[in-house]
């Protein structure tokens, strides 16, 4: 059978490895297998030491995003022949600390994701006896793209302006809040936007756009941050002009 | 993120770099293509001296043209802003680089400000 080598990024700090090192795995060249098949391979068969994080293998829990060849992909949904004759480089995602091998350090991203309260707020929320909140297929389309995110923080790891300042909220954070405040459910749109307005939220992007590349789900978050400054703008203009008008 | 509401002039800025960028890639073009090639190569009819003068004296026409010369300042200011602080990693320097960018935009409009208001009398 066809062989390909995965060069795998190493890391093991508890074995007093001051620097990730790569390493060379030769696996099987299967038209079905995707990276994260070939990573399964190695932690079976070649080496049980390899930490990653996966779980559904197919999509949709956002576990198993890495650097595969220098570009931030769901291993899932990247297949090995499509990257032969190899060598495939796969290595943590990029822009966050690493704890092992292929472990990235999630601390960051999961405080910037509650910090903008991606969930239904409501002023008061009605009866469980007046039924379900009503919504038109128009009024779902106008939020749904960007309910499709998954957390998989491929857009911070292909974002250079996280990069280069940690502090920026991020493109999945913004996206989310965003998803939120275009929900017809929704009533929180303020309390995000006094997040969101800050130097660290939507006004450190500068609109490269590499985020809604590097989506695997088709979202679009440099757009939602786009309409986000809008927003937030608009929010200033009338500050501005209107300063005696209550926030 | 935690920290209080601070204000901050990044959405005035931005607006600005906005409108600048509409201003930079469909208005600046079409006098440049108008002015700079068209006419001196004869493509359009030249308008009459007296007739542009007169539309350049008008007030209207002034402020519109200072609005397209500052916009588009300050659009290349932002830019270059960002771009100084993200090649280089001097993110730490904004307060100093964004003077210098704002500041050379703010000249340059004052100096088109001054240039309308002087040259055609």
């Amino acid at each position: 059978m066809d062989q390909i080598t995965l060069r795998v990024a190493r890391y093991r700090p508890d074995d007093e490895e001051t620097e990730p090192v790569l390493v060379d795995y030769d696996v099987p060249l299967r038209p079905d297998w995707a990276v994260l098949d070939g990573l399964n391979y190695i932690k079976d068969e070649l080496d049980g030491t390899l930490s990653y994080r996966w779980s559904c293998r197919m999509g949709i829990c956002g576990s198993c995003g890495m650097m595969v060849d220098g570009e931030p992909k769901l291993t899932c949904a990247t297949f090995l022949v499509d990257l032969a004759p190899g060598p495939v480089r796969i290595e943590p995602l990029a822009n966050f600390p690493v704890i092992r091998d292929l472990i990235v350090d999630l601390t960051d991203f999961m405080h910037k994701l509650s910090s903008v309260k991606p969930w239904l707020i409501r002023q008061d929320e009605q009866p469980v006896e007046d039924g379900e909140y009503l919504q038109t297929p128009a009024q779902l389309d106008e939020f749904k793209q960007f309910s499709m995110c998954i957390n998989c923080m491929l857009c911070y790891a292909a974002c250079p302006v996280y990069g280069l300042d940690g502090s920026f909220v991020g493109p999945a954070a913004i996206a989310l809040a965003h998803r939120y405040d275009l929900d017809s459910r929704d009533e929180g749109d303020r309390q995000r936007l006094t997040i969101l307005a800050q130097p660290d939220g939507v006004w450190d992007c500068t609109f490269v756009g590499e985020c809604s590349t590097a989506c695997p789900k088709g979202v679009d978050p440099a757009g939602a941050i786009q309409q986000a400054k809008l927003a937030a703008a608009q929010e200033a203009m009338k500050s501005l002009l209107l300063p005696w008008r209550s926030r | 993120m935690t920290s209080p509401r601070r204000v901050t002039p990044e959405p005035f800025v931005w607006l600005m770099f906005s409108a600048g960028g509409v201003v930079a890639a469909l208005i600046l073009p079409v006098l440049l293509v108008l002015f700079g090639v068209a006419i001196p190569l004869g493509w359009v009819e030249a308008p009459d001296h007296a007739h542009l003068l007169a539309v350049l004296r008008h007030p209207l026409t002034r402020l519109a043209l200072f609005g397209v010369c500052a916009l588009a300042l300050v659009h290349a200011a932002h830019r270059l802003r960002f771009t100084v602080e993200h090649t280089f990693r001097l993110g730490r320097y904004d307060p100093a680089i964004a003077t210098v960018t704002y500041g050379a935009a703010a000249a340059g409009a004052a100096a088109a400000a001054y240039l309308l208001l002087t040259a055609f009398g």
